[in-house]
């Protein structure tokens, strides 16, 4: 692993007794379960810090979305490929589907809500759904709209869900001009200036997202989840300066 | 200068029309599967090969390239094929445009991604070791279309298998060559633009 090196060692231990570990060795495990893509031990491990009186927040923030962190990180460098990220992902999402419950029951405050989904004639959602998890390992409410969404779609979820940011995913040369055409419909109906408006995808560059008039162009998940963060707050302290 | 991948079929429409004075040259068909790498590969092939021929024609599509192996070809004034993937000027760009607006759930297959299919689908994507993932690259897709240049039984019968591996609807369109004979014509017949 590039920028951490938990001790993989451990990894080969098929008995490892997750309960047996202290906190902070759990933690660090949890980091290498994620990175070798095992549901199965993120559970557990998920269950176990639950149960010695960790709050769901805690450990999603130390132990799932760290780990995936890790794992971005080493994407990004290409020391892991698609098939581990996607593994990784999955595990996170197991944990996910223990803490989600206990996180909206004890009122994890949220930082903002997102509305996501692929454009139009755009039916991969390998990115997106990193992006969703991500963000919402970040304390985003995440409204993911799915693949193919067209201009009304966009549209209609806005005005339902009044999101504070919007974000497009496209994998396609084909379909990324898309989201000009939805960005311009905003603009059309003076709605541009309510969102945060974050674009991804592998054809996509930071030109690219100038050019369409994107806020910004995350070149991954864990690049989405900071920069969506740092947008929502910079708006809040102007807001909060505009008030006074 | 062209995508491996395309090897059989230039190769096969250049011996049909007698047009061996073209000299082709392929960079590895695997960069199929990291476009980001594309753009600086043909860039390095471009800048050596400046100088030596009166036109240089390049057998890509953007091939997910986003526009930026376009912007290397502007430098060096070179031509590519129209359209965004082989699967568009195999088809033709208009049939290509009918055919995936009516169903853009649609997985291609040519005849190179069929020879290639266990390789740089299969195994490209980790689905010999991991094939708990198919769905997660797959489960948007609704069918597979065979694209075919040059199809035989055993190549329809392995692109239905591919689908059948994939979990996917299979259908056979064969399109040939589609736009590629025609431009090759138009290079290799006007003599002064090839040196």
């Amino acid at each position: 692993m590039g920028e951490q090196e938990p001790d993989l060692s451990a990894s080969a231990e098929d008995d490892l007794d997750l309960a047996g570990l202290m906190d902070d060795e759990l933690v660090e495990q949890m980091h290498v379960d994620l990175y070798d893509g095992l549901a199965d031990e993120i559970v557990e491990g998920t269950r176990i810090l639950l149960d010695r009186g960790w709050s769901p927040q805690q450990v999603l923030n130390e132990a799932l979305v760290e780990g995936m962190r890790i794992v971005g990180v080493d994407f990004r460098d290409g020391i892991l490929f698609v098939p581990e990220v996607l593994l990784a992902a999955n595990a996170m999402k197991a944990g996910m589907v223990v803490l989600r419950p206990l996180l909206i029951e004890t009122g994890a405050e949220r930082i903002g809500k997102v509305v996501i989904g692929t454009v139009k004639g755009d039916i991969h959602d390998i990115g997106k759904n990193l992006v969703g998890m991500m963000l919402e390992g970040a304390g985003f409410e995440v409204i993911d709209i799915g693949i193919n969404n067209d201009v009304q779609a966009y549209l209609d979820a806005l005005d339902e869900h009044q999101p504070d940011i919007l974000g497009m995913s496209a994998l396609l040369t084909t379909t990324m001009p898309y989201m000009k055409v939805v960005i311009d419909e905003l603009n059309e109906r003076q709605l541009r200036d309510r969102y945060i408006v974050l674009v991804g995808g592998a054809p996509l560059n930071e030109e690219f997202g100038q050019a369409i008039g994107a806020d910004a162009y995350c070149r991954d998940a864990a690049v989405t989840a900071e920069t969506a963060q740092h947008l929502i707050r910079a708006r809040r302290d102007l807001a909060t300066v505009a008030v006074g | 200068m062209a995508c491996g991948a395309l090897a059989r079929e230039l190769k096969a429409v250049i011996d049909a029309n007698a047009l061996g004075h073209l000299e082709l040259q392929y960079l590895p068909a695997g960069l199929h599967n990291t476009p980001a790498l594309i753009p600086g590969a043909v860039d390095e092939w471009l800048a050596a090969a400046q100088g030596r021929y009166a036109e240089m024609y390049v057998g890509y599509g953007d091939c997910g390239t986003g526009g930026r192996l376009d912007a290397v070809l502007e430098r060096y004034g070179a031509h590519r094929l129209p359209g965004a993937h082989c699967y568009e000027f195999f088809t033709g760009l208009d049939a290509f445009a009918q055919l995936h607006d009516a169903e853009p759930t649609t997985f291609y297959l040519t005849d190179f991604l069929v020879r290639q299919f266990d390789r740089l689908v299969w195994r490209g994507l980790g689905l010999d070791r991991w094939p708990q993932l198919r769905d997660d690259y797959f489960g948007n897709y609704t069918r597979v279309v065979y694209l075919s240049q040059f199809p035989t039984g055993r190549l329809v019968a392995e692109a239905q298998q591919a689908a059948d591996r994939l979990g996917l609807r299979f259908e056979h369109r064969p399109v040939g060559t589609g736009v590629v004979e025609p431009l090759l014509l138009s290079i290799g017949r006007t003599p002064d633009r090839v040196h």
